[in-house]
């Protein structure tokens, strides 16, 4: 299933697990679930309340979805309160809904740094690091949903292999014919060239810009702001030389390469390390435009 | 069942190592973590790799910071392996692409940073680590190294002797996050834990949520002891608010130290009258504190740090990442106003017992990065000198894991060798309260052919989900808060007898009540409340025997404080804390510090900066 339209049952409607179960751990299983149930709904009721006598709380309606749960096959929107902190991020906020409320809530996250990439998600209509999302600067309630164009697994996390597949389709990895002659010495490289890739090369693979793009929605096949990023990391390292240059131009260009861009620039406006992407794009489309002349 | 020659636990720097260094040496290698690669920790690293690259510096004399700076803690043998072959490993990352600063005549740009006589740091901007993990993860790539990501490994398979230097390790359990299979990975040659740092025993870190410490917990429990466990790294540079690291390459280029009035207080107030701001992270995390604790702390609780001085164009240049951080993570401009900063947990010097090869006690199990002790760190780790570790070791263990011949290891594992009993009575009972799933080593298993040993193990930890799907109980989220809390509290930069004793019952409290952990969602589905209630027990072991060698170390070296014991004492100190499992029961033992290199002795000096 896609978020993109998500069918939305606004707060939960608990659902009595009954069914026909023939093994005591099922059993067991329908009994957590109904438990777990009437526990989340006591524990919101009770948050409602607080919040009506305490401003100072923020009001998250986070997607809910799990394949096998019953009452969460059907996606839904249950609505967290949660005390306000200065500085407390997105992230912060479903950490703490997550260990106070209802412990099945479900995210992606590990450094809280922005550097690991994993806890990209649509907040408030916009593709955005979790982790770096003050809430001070969001409208309420925020409405925290997994990104968009792409299988949603379970709540806020999504299926990431055809994002991985992308970025592994443009042979991502050094790669040169010559090495310097001493066994300890290094490839020069001018400080210039080093700044000219400098922004390429800070992509956490968070795939936000995946998600924002309308032509990957279209063309699955699409290799994506990230992958051609990834691919202009290495075309413009001067280390790499001429021929492998051309080489990569050539994976570039193929049918579902930067031609596909059409410079709607949705994914520079989402990359949480403000990496130039559409100027990636078109620098790289120059570039094989160049390379053709030169051929002909 | 999985089968491979080479099972890679974890995927950050040294995992990503050892799997490329296996392959090279021939063999057949998955690695299973459970995050993808390039979400491991190693991404966070900031500052740089310490190498002896130029001519005017020497591997003699990083070997010589490494000693001084593990306050005569390190083990010799491994010291020198470090910083002999960080030079070349170094090198090798160029080479692979990663994109280190550069200087004018394009030659990698190199740094200063504390406790460090050359200027030897190699750094990519203020996001080293970023650089360095994707690095490797593209030559993964291309070198076609099956990678299982999501995957959580729960528990090895080891055979159950008596004696742990008798067991052997042949695979792995691991629970596949999305689906929620469990199956056995079975390993022909080795097994290699790569699964990083313990911080979240803490919680004020530097480290990943994902960082609980999961191999060393699963090597202790198999048999394998835990080195040097009391000696954390305190940084003395981290956010206030999230434990974010503001890198020491701030302090390397330059950036000051104020407290409240002012006043520079590394010199104005004598903690390091010679290098000042650049003096080891322990002497400068508790001077903060000291600041703090006297009253001259902001808000009672940090101190500044300032680079405003440094100006813009160099700021930009290289550290730019740090701008960010404060801005994102503290919103403060690091350009137009001081940073506010505290210390935090950032590294364990300690970790699973290894050789200078990796080599664990148990036959085929290895361990390298931060969850291993080779030990290079001692009582106190360099900046910038664990990424080369990661580098330098998972190498070592990759090929010797793979089976290359690599000679007699000089560093001893296990009971191997001098060793003696700690002469210390716990008030409070430690180790295991039943009811928790046991290794294989803990006598349930009889098997010992080897796929027998892993099914068994494979069995079991079907037992343990099912049993923690199903029953009622509480959650694990307020157990772990209640460990990092005391933890935090008295395990600090500064500890008392009183406190730890106390922090010792804490604990136990705390694993009696994980006795009733269940886990409320019922889903086989990303049940991450299933895997961070298996991390929490990994934390609970950690930090009993953490706490336990800081009871019982009546010294003060390196980054272990004590309240009443002020000096170093290196007539009966200078030797290793080891923590062995027993079967549930620990015991607490010590082995001698090697200090004899290949040339020289390093005879104990007052460490002072
Ligand atoms: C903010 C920060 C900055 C730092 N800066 C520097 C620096 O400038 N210079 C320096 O030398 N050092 C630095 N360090 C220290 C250094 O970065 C770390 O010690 C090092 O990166 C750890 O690498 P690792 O490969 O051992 O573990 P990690 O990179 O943490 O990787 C651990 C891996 O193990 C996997 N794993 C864990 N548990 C399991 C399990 N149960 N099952 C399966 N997989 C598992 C994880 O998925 C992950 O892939 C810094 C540390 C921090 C936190
Ligand atoms: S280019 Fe930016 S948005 Fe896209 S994956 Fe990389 S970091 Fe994320
Ligand atoms: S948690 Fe790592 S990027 Fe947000």
């Amino acid at each position: 299933m896609s978020t993109q339209t998500p069918t939305q049952t606004e707060e939960s409607s608990e659902t009595d697990a009954e069914a026909d179960v023939p093994s005591k751990g099922d059993e067991r299983r329908d009994e957590k679930r109904r438990r777990a149930a009437e526990e989340r709904a006591r524990r919101q009721a009770e948050e409602a309340e607080k919040a009506a006598a305490d401003e100072e709380t923020v009001e998250l309606k986070v997607f809910r979805y799990d394949p096998e749960v019953e009452g969460k096959q059907e996606p839904r929107f249950d609505t967290f309160h949660v005390p306000f902190t200065k500085g407390m991020t997105v992230l912060d906020a479903l950490m703490y809904s997550r260990d106070t409320y209802d412990s099945s809530l479900t995210f992606r996250h590990s450094c809280r740094q922005a550097v690991c990439g994993s806890d990209a998600m649509f907040v408030n209509g916009g593709q955005k690091l979790a982790c770096k999302t003050q809430i001070a600067e969001l409208e309420q309630p925020i409405r925290v949903e997994p990104l968009p164009h792409a299988e949603v697994r379970k709540d806020l996390v999504v299926d990431m292999e055809h994002f991985y597949d992308q970025m592994e389709a443009v042979e991502p990895y050094f790669q040169t014919n010559e090495y310097p002659d001493g066994e300890l010495e290094e490839q020069r490289q001018t400080r210039e060239n080093r700044e000219k890739i400098k922004m390429s090369t800070r992509c956490i693979w968070c795939s936000a810009c995946m998600s924002s793009c309308n032509i990957a929605a279209g063309d699955n096949e699409y290799l994506g702001p990230a992958a051609i990023n990834k691919a202009y990391r290495f075309a413009m390292d001067e280390r790499e030389g001429e021929d492998i240059k051309q080489k990569r131009l050539e994976i570039i260009e193929q049918e579902h390469g930067v031609w596909r861009c059409q410079t709607q620039f949705s994914c520079t406006e989402v990359c949480p390390k403000d990496i130039p992407l559409t100027e990636h794009i078109q620098e790289l489309k120059r570039e094989a435009v160049k390379n053709n002349l030169k051929f002909w | 069942m999985h089968e491979h020659d080479v099972i890679v636990v974890g995927a950050g720097g040294a995992g990503l190592r050892a799997a490329i260094a296996a392959q090279e040496a021939g063999a057949d290698v998955a690695i299973v973590s459970k995050l993808h690669p390039v979400r491991s920790h190693t991404g966070a690293a900031e500052g740089g790799i310490n190498a002896a690259l130029r001519d005017a510096d020497s591997w003699e004399d990083h070997a010589y910071d490494t000693m001084k700076g593990s306050d005569y803690l390190g083990d010799a043998p491994a010291v020198e392996a470090l910083c002999q072959e960080s030079p070349e490993e170094v090198i090798q990352l160029e080479h692979w692409g990663m994109p280190f600063s550069r200087e004018e005549d394009g030659r990698v740009s190199q740094r200063p940073f504390g406790g460090l006589s050359f200027p030897r740091t190699t750094y990519a901007g203020a996001e080293t680590g970023h650089q360095m993990l994707h690095t490797m993860y593209e030559q993964v790539v291309k070198r076609g190294i099956t990678v299982y990501d999501e995957w959580h490994v729960m528990e090895l398979a080891v055979t159950d002797e008596d004696d742990p230097a008798d067991r052997t390790c042949h695979g792995v359990v691991a629970y596949d996050i999305q689906s929620g299979e469990i199956s056995g990975f079975r390993a022909e040659n080795g097994v290699i834990l790569a699964t990083g740092g313990m911080g979240q025993v803490f919680d004020h870190t530097t480290n990943a949520v994902a960082n609980t410490g999961d191999g060393v917990a699963m090597a202790y429990r198999a048999g394998a002891p835990m080195e040097d466990m009391e000696f954390i790294q305190f940084h003395p540079t981290t956010l206030p608010s999230t434990g974010v690291l503001i890198s020491e390459g701030v302090r390397g280029e330059g950036g000051i130290l104020y407290n409240e009035e002012g006043e520079r207080f590394m010199f104005e107030h004598g903690y390091a009258n010679n290098d000042g701001e650049l003096a080891s992270r322990d002497v400068v995390s508790r001077a903060e504190l000291t600041e703090v604790n006297e009253g001259r702390g902001i808000e009672d609780e940090y101190v500044h740090l300032d680079m405003r001085h440094l100006g813009e164009e160099r700021i930009l240049d290289r550290l730019e990442n740090i701008l960010h951080l404060a801005e994102d993570f503290e919103g403060a401009d690091g350009l137009t106003e001081p940073m506010p900063v505290k210390p935090g947990q950032h590294y364990a010097m300690g970790g699973i017992e290894t050789n200078e090869f990796g080599e664990t006690v148990i036959g085929g199990l290895y361990a390298a990065g931060e969850c291993a002790c080779a030990s290079v760190h001692g009582a106190n780790r360099l900046g910038g000198n664990a990424l080369p570790e990661l580098i330098v070791f998972g190498k070592r263990a990759g090929r010797h894991a793979a089976g290359e011949e690599m000679g007699e290891a000089e560093v001893t594992t296990g009971k191997d060798g001098d060793w003696e009993a700690a002469d210390y009575e716990f008030e409070t009972e430690v180790g295991e309260t039943g009811g928790q799933g046991p290794a294989a080593a803990d006598g349930g298993a009889v098997a010992t052919d080897p796929d027998g040993v892993l099914e068994a193990e494979v069995e079991r930890a079907e037992a343990r989900v099912e049993e923690l799907l199903s029953r009622k109980g509480r959650n694990h989220a307020e157990i772990r808060s209640t460990v990092q809390q005391t933890m935090t509290a008295n395990v600090n930069v500064f500890r008392e007898e009183g406190r730890l004793e106390k922090t010792l019952d804490d604990l136990r409290e705390a694993r009696e009540a994980y006795k009733d952990v269940a886990v409320s969602d019922p889903s086989r589905t990303f049940n991450t409340d299933l895997i961070h209630t298996m991390e929490t027990r990994n934390i609970l072991d950690i930090a009993e025997a953490l706490t336990m060698g800081a009871l019982a170390r009546k010294e003060f070296r390196g980054a272990h404080w004590r309240k009443e014991h002020q000096e170093r004492k290196d007539e009966n100190w200078l030797k290793h804390t080891l923590v062995s499992w027993n079967d549930g029961e620990p015991e607490l033992w010590y082995k001698p510090t090697i200090l004899e290199g290949e040339n020289k002795t390093y005879e104990p000096k007052n460490r002072s900066y």
